[in-house]
């Protein structure tokens, strides 16, 4: 029999419920209606629905309701079991589910009876189905159940207490003492729930976090898992504080001597703490860096990973603190756990001199196949690293690249490899050739779209600055021959690159263009045609400007424009430099700051719409502002005109049209004993200016936050553009009770609130331009209107800085990489693409060099179609 | 065999549910839904349901008429002002389908409160005179004190059996 049973569940994989219909299991749950309720025939269905459920099976509300309903019978059951999944079912169903609430009562009970069973389960079922509104009603049980003596009672109280917390904070703030005494329970997972909900209900008043910590700090906490919460916290505390300066803070000292807490997890959450700590010096980590060191030789494969890991990660960080550990890490390489010795080499390839990258290499090389590609990124992110640091060794780690690109391996991992061999051939000029190369020979086989089409590019870009072009053409063609439509179409531009930039092949592509028209796809031919035609023409300055140089357009902004265009005056020709630009992407050196702790409940991802397009759907939206002709040219990221604990808090965005800006004033009060009406601000306008329009904000209750708005038109000469105003905050003040919000009386006072001065810079007035041939577009240049002059850049102390600051102040596209500045050099110029509003192109370049006096000395070029564009960056730099 | 306890809210429903039960007077609280328990009446088990009286919880005691064999029907002798909504609410259940074969029990419950409705004012206020073809009585009671409650019930099992 048992055999006979083995059988049967390896034909059918061993998974009973695999074949199960949806509509069957709910017409099996009418038997809950039934009476007497026999739980042995009940459990299984309940158990059924479930795993519908958790396996992504939609129910339709009605259908749910009635289900829910059907499961609410069987709390005249008394078994246990039975009670047990009725009360997982009404979690799962209450998502969906109307009139949920029907159970209240029932669970009520279940939560404060004598049944110990029952009542954690109860207490999240209860939260599951209960809302704001019906909470307060539901509020005094809670507070005893987070109190209970019983700690899967008081967990799973605290536990729901940080869901319901999202939608009814006010409540669960009251519940503060509750969660305060929970947090001196013998109990460590309530002392660790208690902590969370505590931190959660505080997390936005600072003080009382301050104040939380350094009590909990000196109260040794008995539960491990709270100690790292409150590591967690503490280190948030130090990273707000921003001074950079961890020496003296008790709270640093803290963190220090959790090092030397007796359980493994409290110790590798200081040690991970300290090293990430972003301002800590190499001597204040050493001591984590030793524990570490420690736990690459322990015996459990966990702490040897977790370590491992994080060294890793240290490694770039402070490359000489690791070098401490290279014997542990030696020994790791042969680890049984490939993870862990993925991570011990690479971690050594980032410590490692020179000498010791081949030996490594021939190592990884041994296991590569063996790991799972997340762990071959790892080892592709080292090497990239590698690169940077050794532009010598490009010859073995690029041949090592080429090879792994070959295995097989998923997107997410060839992508990775595509990367390094991208930015190798990027940055280092000796390993253009080479690397063009391999990526040739990748995409004469590349399954993956999206990457052929990347490279694609990126040969069109690379290839015709070559020294021997022509060799390229073969796999580009090739390409248009064998691929399907979308890499056929990348192919056809690549082509067209070649073309524009080789004179003497050009005859050639024409021929391979002219073939390209019979293409199948209209994508295809709709780019050759247009190649073809601007080829043809041999017009240097239309080729410049519309195939090695495109107009970069933002796509959707592209189409509203145009659609606005039909709508308004399709008698007028369209003009293009009125559509914003698509702002560059930003370097991918640009890193996110590792954020140390984790919001419990995780905010949803923002949509990907660009800031000027959701800003201008919104200032189209008010009467007094549309008529502001031509589309949004640049929004500015808000700026605070308030100190951050203040009573009013005033932040502005600078919306800029062709010929006017709109100041968006979103206000914040603070103030609960006040509501605030007829809200506005009072600018004092400097010359030229003239404010053309005034949206105040009618109501502003405590805790709102609401735009009032000014559009202003700017001077006709653009040198007085650039300017500040000084701005007032004006209101009438209604008192009201705290409580209900409600004015006491009708009458209110006016009252004023000074703010920072307004300032409109050059960079709010010009976007970023990306020139990804900058030689052409200078020369190209020459005919415009060009200024110069040199300025000393003082209090800037080294090159980078200087970069730095003058992008991000001209507001400008750095172009050809010249933002990065070689090491070592003391002289670097930048070459800078914008594009100043109402579609004025301007080129600008900046030679920066360090003298023997302090400071950096600049001598900038500009150059733009309009002469008064030149002079006012030459007046408002320095 | 399976009761339905019914009634406005504030009748006294979960009183003479947990007093049935167990014997004693419990502290309530406005009933959210629903409390179910297991009820022995010499040597009689029910299963007996107290639905919540609220206004927001009314039109859900519909969804657990099936298979009921008896109503329990509670009214506060004392809300003179209610009692016609009290009506309205047991007439209004009354034409469910369902709920043709099911013995109504009405109690005129908080006998023990000062200027309560008598027993047959109880019976005319709620125009028990029209019912039809439909086996019911009306008891005084006095939930808090117990008093009652037995002679309903003994009322209520001779009844079922009957019925069989």
């Amino acid at each position: 029999m048992a055999i006979k049973r083995d059988k049967k569940e390896e034909e059918d994989g061993g998974n009973p419920f695999q074949s199960l219909d949806k509509t069957s299991v709910l017409q099996d749950a009418r038997t809950f209606n039934e009476t007497p309720v026999e739980p042995r025939k009940c459990t299984p269905i309940l158990t059924k629905i479930l795993y519908l459920l958790n396996q992504g099976e939609q129910l339709g509300p009605a259908e749910a309701t009635e289900t829910f309903f059907a499961v609410t019978k069987l709390f005249q059951s008394n078994n246990t079991l039975l009670r047990r999944m009725v009360y997982l079912g009404i979690k799962e169903l209450s998502l969906i589910a109307q009139d949920v609430i029907i159970v209240t009562s029932s669970l009520t009970k279940d939560m404060t009876g004598k049944e110990d069973l029952y009542r954690a389960a109860a207490i999240r079922a209860l939260c599951s189905i209960t809302d704001a509104t019906m909470l307060q009603t539901i509020e005094r049980y809670m507070k005893q159940a987070i109190v209970d003596r019983n700690p899967a009672v008081a967990s799973a109280a605290l536990v729901s207490s940080l869901h319901m917390s999202r939608i009814a904070s006010d409540v669960v703030k009251r519940w503060v003492n509750e969660a305060q005494e929970a947090v001196n329970s013998d109990s460590i997972m309530v002392q660790y729930h208690a902590l969370g909900l505590l931190f959660h209900i505080r997390k936005n008043d600072r003080l009382a976090v301050t104040k939380l910590v350094a009590k909990l700090t000196r109260m040794s906490l008995k539960s491990p898992f709270a100690v790292c919460m409150l590591i967690r916290i503490a280190c948030k505390l130090l990273e707000e504080e921003s001074s950079g300066e961890y020496a003296d803070s008790p709270l640093f000292d803290f963190i220090e001597a959790c090092l030397r807490h007796k359980s493994e997890t409290v110790v590798y959450e200081a040690a991970a703490a300290l090293v990430n700590l972003r301002h800590t010096t190499t001597r204040q980590i050493t001591p984590a860096v030793s524990v570490l060191q420690l736990f690459c030789s322990s015996p459990k494969p966990a702490l040897r990973f977790a370590a491992v890991r994080t060294l890793n990660k240290v490694a770039m960080t402070h490359p000489t603190a690791v070098t401490s550990c290279n014997i542990d890490l030696e020994n790791l390489i042969t680890d049984s756990n490939r993870s862990i010795a993925t991570l011990a080499i690479t971690t050594l390839l980032k410590t490692g001199a020179e000498s010791a990258v081949d030996r490594l290499m021939k190592q990884i090389a041994s296991f590569v196949s063996e790991i799972s590609d997340e762990f071959k990124i790892v080892v592709v992110q080292a090497i990239r690293a590698l690169c940077l640091k050794f532009p010598r060794k490009h010859g073995t780690l690029m041949t090592f690249l080429s090879a792994m690109l070959r295995d097989e391996g998923g997107l997410e991992y060839k992508a990775s490899i595509a990367d390094t061999l991208i930015s190798l051939i990027e940055g280092n000029p000796e390993a253009k050739e080479s690397g063009l190369a391999h990526l040739c020979e990748f995409i004469e086989d590349c399954e993956h779209t999206s990457l052929a089409v990347r490279i694609l590019h990126l040969l069109g870009k690379e290839g015709p600055k070559t020294k021997q072009p022509s060799r390229y053409i073969r796999f580009i063609y090739n390409r248009v021959i064998l691929e399907n439509a979308v890499v056929r179409a990348a192919a056809v531009s690549a082509l067209s690159q070649f073309g524009a930039q080789c004179p003497d092949l050009l005859e050639n592509i024409l021929v391979l263009l002219a073939r390209c028209q019979m293409d199948t796809d209209d994508e295809v031919r709709d780019r050759a045609t247009y190649y073809f035609s601007i080829l043809q023409n041999q017009d240097r300055h239309l080729i410049n400007n519309y195939i090695v140089e495109p107009p970069q357009v933002c796509v959707s902004s592209l189409e509203k424009a145009l659609m606005l265009h039909l709508m308004e005056t399709p008698e007028e020709v369209f003009d293009l430099s009125s559509v914003p630009l698509a702002p560059p992407p930003l370097s991918d050196e640009v890193q996110a700051a590792p954020t140390v702790v984790q919001e419990p409940l995780a905010a949803l991802g923002r949509p990907a719409v660009s800031k000027e397009e959701s800003a201008s759907d919104r200032l189209r939206a008010i009467p007094e502002l549309s008529w502001i002709q031509g589309p949004l040219f640049k929004s500015s990221d808000p700026i605070s005109l308030t100190e951050s604990e203040t009573e009013y808090q005033v932040r502005v965005t600078k919306h800029v049209f062709k010929n006017h800006i709109v100041l968006q004033f979103d206000c914040t009060n603070t103030m609960s004993d006040q509501l605030l009406e007829k809200v506005r601000v009072q600018l004092e306008v400097s010359e030229g200016y003239q404010i053309v329009a005034e949206v105040p904000c009618q109501r502003l209750a405590c805790s709102e936050t609401s735009p009032t708005y000014i559009a202003l038109q700017f001077p006709d000469a653009p040198n007085l553009t650039v300017t500040n105003f000084a701005a007032t905050l004006r209101f009438v003040v209604k008192d009201c009770d705290p409580m209900t919000g409600i004015p006491n009386s009708d009458d209110g006072y006016e009252e004023d609130y000074m703010l920072e001065d307004v300032e409109v810079m050059l960079a709010d007035q010009m976007q970023r331009l990306t020139k990804s041939n900058f030689g052409a577009a200078w020369e190209e240049g020459e005919s415009y209107s060009e200024l110069e002059d040199t300025y000393n850049l003082s209090g800037i102390n080294s090159l980078e800085e200087a970069v730095r600051s003058v992008v991000s102040f001209m507001g400008m596209q750095p172009a050809d990489r010249s933002d990065r500045v070689q090491p070592d050099k003391s002289s670097h110029t930048v070459y800078l693409g914008g594009m100043f509003r109402g579609g004025v192109e301007v080129l600008a370049r900046a030679k920066l060099a360090m003298g023997n006096s302090p400071g950096v000395a600049m001598q900038l070029t500009v150059r733009s179609p309009n002469p008064d564009i030149c002079e006012l960056i030459i007046s408002v730099v320095g | 065999m399976r009761i339905l306890i019914l009634g406005l809210d504030g009748a006294g429903k979960t009183t003479i549910l947990y007093r049935l039960q167990v014997g004693e007077v419990v502290t309530t609280i406005p009933t959210i839904g629903f409390n179910v328990e297991q009820v022995t009446y010499k040597n009689l088990k029910f299963q007996v349901w107290d639905l919540g009286g609220q206004t927001s919880i009314r039109p859900y005691w519909r969804c657990y008429f099936s298979n009921t064999d008896a109503i329990i029907y509670v009214v506060d002798s004392a809300d003179k002002d209610r009692i016609g909504i009290s009506k309205d609410e047991l007439f209004y259940m009354l034409k469910e389908e369902e709920l043709q074969g099911a013995i109504l029990v009405v109690l005129a419950n908080k006998q023990d409160m000062e200027g309560c409705l008598s027993v047959a004012e109880v019976h005319q206020a709620l125009g028990l005179d029209q019912l039809k073809n439909r086996t019911f009585q009306i008891f005084k009671t006095s939930a808090v004190k117990g008093e009652g409650l037995d002679s309903a019930m003994d009322w209520l099992s001779n009844a079922l059996q009957n019925k069989k």
